[in-house]
Order: C-alpha cells, then sequence, then structure tokens
C-alpha cells in the first residue's frame, strides 16, 4: 500500500486541476466576478463625472475597490459546493498535509478569479483616464494584491462555510483584513503618478504575499476542521 | 445511551486488532449519545453499527475517523494513539459518509482521478474497470448531475475497488442503492473482509455477510 502512496506533489496538482476543471466547466465562476468588475468600474464615470482631470485623481482607488468587491463576489465558491457534496470530508482525511491542498485551492481560486481581472485592469485604467506610465504600477499592485485577497478571503470563507446563512457576515470578515492592501496598492499607483518611486510599497505588498502564502493556508485548514466537525 | 459490546465472534482472539475503542463517551447539546461504548475491530470483519435514528451512528463513524473531536475516550490504531501516526492511519482509511463527495459537475472518471489520487496514484484502466464492476459502464463521461442518486453512490462506491486503504468506514451506503446493487456492496465489502481488511458500516438492512458482528448503540 504504501508504496501506492501519492506523493504530496501529485496531490497537489491533482487538486488544483480538479478545481480549475469545475471552474471551467461552472463559467459563471469566471464570468460573474469579472463582469461584476466591469461594470461597477464604469458606472464611476456615469456617477461622477465624464471629465478626465476628476476620474485620473480616483482611477486607482475605484479600480482597487471593484476588485476587492469582485473577490468577496466569487469568495464562496471556494469551498461551498465541497462542503455540500461531502468533498470536503474527503480533502480532510487526506494523508497529505492540508497546507498543500488547501495552497492548491487558492492558487486555483485566483487563476480564476483574481488574475482575469489583473489582465483586465490596464483597459479600465485607460477608461478612467489613469495615465500610461502608472499602467505597470497598478497592474503589479493588483498581481501582488489579489492573491493575498484569495488567501485572507479563503480563511474566512472557511471559517463560515458551515453556517446555514452567511449573508454579509463573509464581507465583515474579509474587508477590514483587506484594508493594508488596499491602502498600499492605492498608494503605489499614487507615488508614481507623482513621480515618485512606488518600490517601497510594492515591496511591502511582497512581503504581504510572502507571509499570506506560507500562513494563510494554516489558518484555512485548521477553519475547515472546525467547520466540519 | 447505551453500552454496547460485539454480539459475535466468529474470528478467534489471535486476529490482530486494527482499530481498539475504549470508554468512548460523546454528548450533543446534554444528551449522551453513547458512553462506556467498547469495541474492537479486527482484520477480517465487517462491523454493523445498529442503532434507531438519533443514536448517534453517523457521530461514531466520523469520530473514528477524526472529522470530530468532541468525545472523550480513546481510539487506538493497531494499539497506538492515531495522532501519532496519523498519516499511516488516513492512508489505510477509505471513508463514505452521507455526502459522498462526488462533484455533480465532474464526470464519474474526473471525481474518481481527484479523490483517488489524494490518497494512492490510480490509472485511467483502475477507474474504468473500477466503473463497470459498480455497474456504470457507458456513464464515465456523463456529468454527475445527469446521474440519479443511486449512480452517484455507485460513484463513490468504486473508490471501494480501486482503494488498497485497509480499513472501510461507511456511513448508510446502501440507501440509495437498489436490490442488485446491494448484492454488489456485500460482495465486495464480504471480499475486503477475506482479503484482511476490515470494515465498519451503518445500515439497517440485515446483511448476509460470513464475517459479521454487530454493535448496537442505544
Amino acid at each position: 500500500m504504501t508504496e501506492k502512496q501519492t506523493t504530496t506533489s501529485a496531490a497537489f496538482f491533482a487538486t488544483l486541476k480538479r478545481d480549475l476543471l469545475i471552474a471551467f466547466k461552472k463559467k459563471n465562476d469566471i464570468v460573474n466576478p469579472f463582469m461584476f468588475f466591469i461594470i461597477v468600474v464604469s458606472l464611476f464615470p456615469i456617477g461622477i463625472s465624464p471629465e478626465s482631470d476628476r476620474l485620473t485623481e480616483i482611477a486607482a482607488g475605484v479600480i482597487w475597490i471593484s476588485v476587492l468587491l469582485a473577490s468577496m463576489l466569487s469568495m464562496d465558491n471556494l469551498y461551498r459546493s465541497d462542503y455540500e457534496d461531502g468533498s470536503l470530508e474527503q480533502l480532510l482525511l487526506s494523508p497529505h498535509p492540508l497546507f498543500f491542498l488547501v495552497l492548491a485551492k487558492n492558487i486555483s481560486h485566483w487563476l480564476v478569479s483574481g488574475l482575469p481581472v489583473v489582465l483586465v485592469s490596464p483597459l479600465l485604467a485607460y477608461m478612467l483616464a489613469l495615465p500610461s506610465e502608472a499602467y505597470g504600477t497598478l497592474v503589479l499592485s493588483l498581481l501582488l494584491g489579489t492573491p493575498i485577497m484569495s488567501l485572507l478571503g479563503s480563511i474566512a470563507v472557511a471559517l463560515t462555510v458551515g453556517l446555514g446563512s452567511r449573508g454579509l457576515i463573509l464581507a465583515v470578515i474579509t474587508l477590514p483584513m483587506s484594508v493594508p492592501i488596499l491602502i498600499f496598492g492605492t498608494l503605489a499607483v499614487q507615488s508614481t503618478l507623482n513621480s515618485q518611486s512606488p518600490i517601497g510599497y510594492i515591496s511591502l505588498m511582497l512581503v504581504m504575499l510572502s507571509v499570506s502564502v506560507s500562513l494563510a493556508p494554516l489558518a484555512s485548514a485548521a477553519a475547515l476542521k472546525i467547520s466540519v466537525n | 445511551m447505551s453500552s454496547a459490546a460485539p454480539t459475535t465472534s466468529p474470528n478467534s482472539d489471535t486476529d490482530k486488532i486494527m482499530l481498539a475503542a475504549r470508554e468512548l463517551f460523546c454528548a450533543r447539546d446534554e444528551r449522551v449519545l453513547f458512553k462506556n461504548l467498547n469495541f474492537d475491530l479486527p482484520q477480517g470483519q465487517v462491523l454493523q453499527v445498529q442503532g434507531s435514528n438519533g443514536s448517534g451512528k453517523t457521530t461514531l463513524m466520523r469520530i473514528l475517523c477524526g472529522l470530530n473531536d468532541s468525545y472523550e475516550g480513546s481510539i487506538k490504531w493497531y494499539g497506538q494513539e492515531i495522532e501519532d501516526q496519523a498519516a499511516s492511519f488516513f492512508s489505510s482509511l477509505l471513508y463514505i459518509g452521507h455526502r459522498v463527495g462526488v462533484s455533480k459537475v465532474l464526470t464519474p472518471v474526473e471525481n474518481l482521478r481527484w479523490s483517488c489520487s489524494l490518497k494512492q496514484a490510480v490509472s485511467d484502466e483502475q477507474i474504468m474497470d473500477a466503473l463497470k464492476e459498480v455497474g456504470l459502464r457507458g456513464f464515465e463521461e456523463s456529468p454527475c448531475y445527469t446521474l440519479s442518486a443511486g449512480q452517484q453512490q455507485r460513484v463513490s462506491l468504486a473508490r471501494l475497488i480501486i482503494s488498497p486503504a485497509s480499513l472501510w468506514v461507511l456511513d448508510e451506503p446502501f440507501t440509495t442503492l437498489d436490490t442488485k446493487g446491494v448484492a454488489m456492496l456485500e460482495k465486495i465489502m464480504q471480499r475486503q473482509a477475506q482479503a484482511g481488511g476490515a470494515v465498519m458500516v451503518t445500515t439497517h438492512h440485515s446483511l448476509s455477510i460470513a464475517e459479521l458482528t454487530i454493535l448496537s448503540l442505544g
């Protein structure tokens, strides 16, 4: 039996592949947050002002807040259906460290819900009249910030997955935790606009990402065990 | 509320005890589900857990798998605490609960490819053979939401055929199966017992398996 046992990396990739497969089969998991993001950002020029001066000022903040909201929308997909169909129990009963299996689910979630938003952000930045020299910083900050949101959100989803009616509780737990990312992300873009180097903020986000990658899956795993108990 | 002991023991005492539970106590919402529960599960045995609705059968199964930790008492795996040898215990354990662990959007093959590879390397031929054996030939590539509840249960049971796990913990595996399915599952369980494995199962069926022991909860 032992010689046939899979390695942890095989279990990791099997979980990653499965989650991506599920996401591609349930297309609305991918399309909904993405469409939501584009629509919310498009509402601002209509609601505030189409003048490019005013839009430039708020562009970074609008994009970052919309990314946060869009990520909230997709969060629930992370463990809900697995909890309901019993796959989560199978995951918990694996002989492999739960850390890596949860990390695989988080990575898959980010690839499906975070990455598309990052890729489309320059287009929306153009629409909000953000000067083109700030595109690079915006994309870089989102590239670092969205995985942190997936990892932190995963803890909140894992804690609430066993509750019958979740409603707003997910947002109440996750959004306050996301405030530092929002601050550093928008400040990075602002400093580029003011012709300063954003490197300080970007490095801080990099640190936050490394801490999240190494600690958040542990917290998610512990929370999942409590939820299934 | 119960104290229970195996009623029959066709195997001799020299059999290796896989799982031994001592003085198990579990209460939920101030209601005692079971106390002083002792039992041994030796190799080559099928242990059927019986009891009325709400007597704690599912809770007991989940406690044994480590999914529920609100209990007192000791559970030993080959004479040692489970926490000390978690990896070995979990790779020898196969649990099928009320929620069968089959994702509805995936096909049976995709489901098994994932759930089996959490424990051991599995080839597509093994999966195909197992699906054929549980009577799902022709449904290999259909999404599971197009299958009936009984067929989804069979997808989950195919894991029993693929898995080399020595301990099976099955919670109400017969509920959605037809008569043919019941006979098939009995056959698979008997085969597991004869191969030196052990099965713990909750059901209200009377099983026709030679290696059967019965544990009654309140």
